[in-house]
């Protein structure tokens, strides 16, 4: 394989109008754009949907939205949040356009089921808006669609259903996907261990899409079957089970969070050797770790269930399993910090975004424990402690792996640099307004307040008012940084093949890569981060 | 990276296999005339676990393929069993 090829970048349409150009594309490079284009798209709206709801919590009583409303809004921030960004986020953008590059590969191993991915999803994601202008109104269930409710609501559970099946199927489609070319296209010489850690990240990650995602599928329809046809299997008038709804559905949803926080894990792993200049501690440990994290993630799905009825036996089981997970968690943080320990540490906005994912992670993982041990589950059930922590893990953790991914991989994307200093500025006002958002929900929660609630007692406000000022903070932010991409892309100086003097196969093609990636398939000799 | 050997099962072996399944089938029917109470839904997926390993082995290939190809197969299988087995730990100590 040492075939040389026409030296074009992989924008150039090749004579063919730019719409179907993109469109019709099996460039892997280019539907990892179409990714990104989509998903920010929805992210926004996602953004749009949670400032509504903190403004509206600003004080007690209707600010903004009635109760209805409102109830609207948290399920659809949920189900856009989960399903169209946190979700498909790093492998679908980031996996799909730097994977072939680890590997040294001129594609994935079926670039149409690729773009077909990319159609579920774009199709789920029209299905899932939709619920907002037909029917009977946006879904009330909250993102998980609980039953019995989600059974009896007379708003548009179906819809909502469904567009989370197709979504499901673009996800176990990238996941075969990304699974095969890690077997069948890594470079000469790319052994297993030899492979960059992101790779190993989507690998385990792509196992969980594989074999979890059906189980939310199959659970999903029986929703729509017995909201359709009143066969009883989570309605208790029916004859069916509603823990049993629970369990199937956290089965998937659980790993799930592993899909979500795994391939974020992976890009800080990439990040962290390149700017401290040093080879990562401890390689074989952060691999296998994320397979254990993928394998332990399986049976932790109780841990959300503490409260709903399950026997002891089992909430004991799943106690002790979810504490279990922590390990292989502390082995990665560990490592990256002893990587960083005596490093040449550079503070550019990549770095910048890795450092902020550690801390948030640690804030979201440390708290997990807190809900992860039975006892003092009991009290924070469904209080806004588990909204806190839930966002310092998927936002502080997977969003900022994805900036982080975004400002790293940008100058290889996009073959331009972006203005630094901008970049390092809305990192800050994006990390400060992050804590001053999340921060006070843990505390509220302490103080008893439920989530999903509309309104709230008047001894809660403090912590309110505090957080909504936050989400403006945030939002400042996120339109910051959004606005140093943009004029990166659009007026960027020319970045070099290798800004940042990255080791991995992709930095050593063209910025951006031509459109088979390599002029000539490389042999790889080494680890890929000796930095000497 | 891995080379795919093709390889061609004889006729005889598959015909064995089918007999086989073909005496699993009926063994499940015969079983469920039996009130095994507990054991019921073990004794019916075990068998059903059997069966489709046959056909996971010989009529996919499983067997002749490379190992890691039946090692994925077997943590499939291992997480989904565990899936049913702490599903059904819920289920069995419920007051």
């Amino acid at each position: 394989m040492t075939n040389t090829l026409k030296h074009t970048d992989f924008y150039d349409n090749e004579g063919k109008p730019a719409w179907k150009a993109w469109l019709t594309t099996t460039d892997h490079k280019r539907i990892g754009l179409l990714y990104f284009y989509s998903l920010t798209v929805f992210f926004l709206v996602g953004v749009l949907l949670g400032l509504m709801m903190r403004f509206e919590l600003i004080s007690p009583g209707k600010d903004l939205v009635e109760a209805q409303t409102y109830n609207g809004l948290f399920t659809l921030h949920g189900v856009i949040m989960i399903f169209l960004f946190v979700i498909p986020g790093i492998p679908a953008v980031f996996g799909n356009l730097t994977l072939p590059l680890l590997l040294g590969a001129r594609d994935v191993a079926f670039p149409k089921l690729n773009l077909l991915s990319w159609y579920l999803y774009i199709g789920g994601a029209v299905l899932a808006l939709s619920t907002l202008l037909v029917g009977d109104g946006p879904p009330d269930t909250g993102w998980t669609f609980y039953a019995p409710y989600s059974v009896k609501t007379g708003t548009n559970v179906s819809m909502a259903v469904l567009a989370a099946f197709i979504l499901g199927f673009s996800s176990i489609l990238t996941g075969l996907n990304f699974l095969t070319t890690i077997h069948r296209m890594r470079c000469h010489g790319m052994t297993w261990f030899r492979m960059p850690l992101f790779a190993w990240a989507l690998y385990a990650t792509s196992w969980i899409q594989l074999l979890a995602t059906p189980v939310v599928g199959i659970t999903l329809l029986m929703i729509v079957v017995e909201r359709w046809l009143g066969i009883g299997l989570f309605d208790p008038v029916l004859g069916g089970d509603p823990v049993l709804y629970q369990h199937l559905f956290w089965i998937y949803s659980h790993p799930a969070v592993y899909i979500m926080i795994l391939p974020g894990m992976g890009v800080i792993s990439e990040i962290i050797p390149t700017f401290s200049r040093r080879r990562i501690f401890g390689y074989k440990a952060i691999a296998y770790a994320s397979l254990a994290i993928a394998f332990i993630g399986y049976f932790v799905w109780g841990h959300h269930m503490f409260t709903s009825g399950m026997s002891g036996p089992a909430r004991i089981i799943f106690s002790i399993l979810t504490f279990l997970v922590a390990i292989p968690s502390a082995i990665k943080v560990f490592n990256w910090l002893a990587t960083m320990y005596n490093g040449s540490i550079d503070h550019k906005p990549p770095m910048l975004y890795a450092l902020g994912f550690i801390f948030l992670f640690l804030v979201g993982g440390l708290s997990g424990l807190v809900v992860g041990a039975l006892a003092t589950d009991v009290h924070l059930h469904d209080t806004y402690f588990v909204v806190g922590h839930f966002h310092y893990v998927m936002f502080g953790g997977t969003g900022f792996a994805f900036f982080a991914a975004l400002h790293y991989w940008f100058p290889k994307i996009f073959g331009k640099m972006y203005n630094l200093k901008h970049a390092t500025r809305a990192f800050w006002l994006l990390f400060t307004g992050f804590n001053i958002l999340y921060f006070p929900m843990l505390v509220v929660g302490i103080m008893g307040m439920p989530r999903r609630y509309y309104d709230y007692l008047p001894q809660f406000q403090v912590p309110n008012v505090i957080s909504t000022i936050g989400s403006w903070i945030t939002t400042a932010g996120l339109i910051y940084m959004i606005v140093v991409i943009v004029k990166g892309i659009r007026h960027g100086e020319k970045a070099s093949s290798n800004p940042w003097n990255g080791l991995t196969l992709d930095w050593q093609t063209d910025s951006p890569p031509t459109k088979e990636n390599f002029d000539a398939i490389p042999t790889v000799t080494e680890r890929p981060y000796e930095y000497k | 990276m891995e080379e795919h050997k093709p390889h061609i099962v004889e006729y005889l072996t598959n015909i064995y296999v089918w007999i086989a399944l073909a005496v699993l089938t009926v063994i499940t029917i015969w079983v469920s005339e039996f009130d095994l109470k507990l054991l019921t839904v073990a004794v019916a997926l075990g068998v059903a676990s059997i069966k489709a390993t046959l056909v996971l082995m010989y009529f996919m290939h499983l067997r002749f393929d490379s190992k890691i190809l039946t090692f994925m197969v077997l943590i499939t299988m291992i997480v989904f069993l565990s899936l049913i087995v702490f599903t059904f730990i819920d289920y069995s100590y419920r007051a």
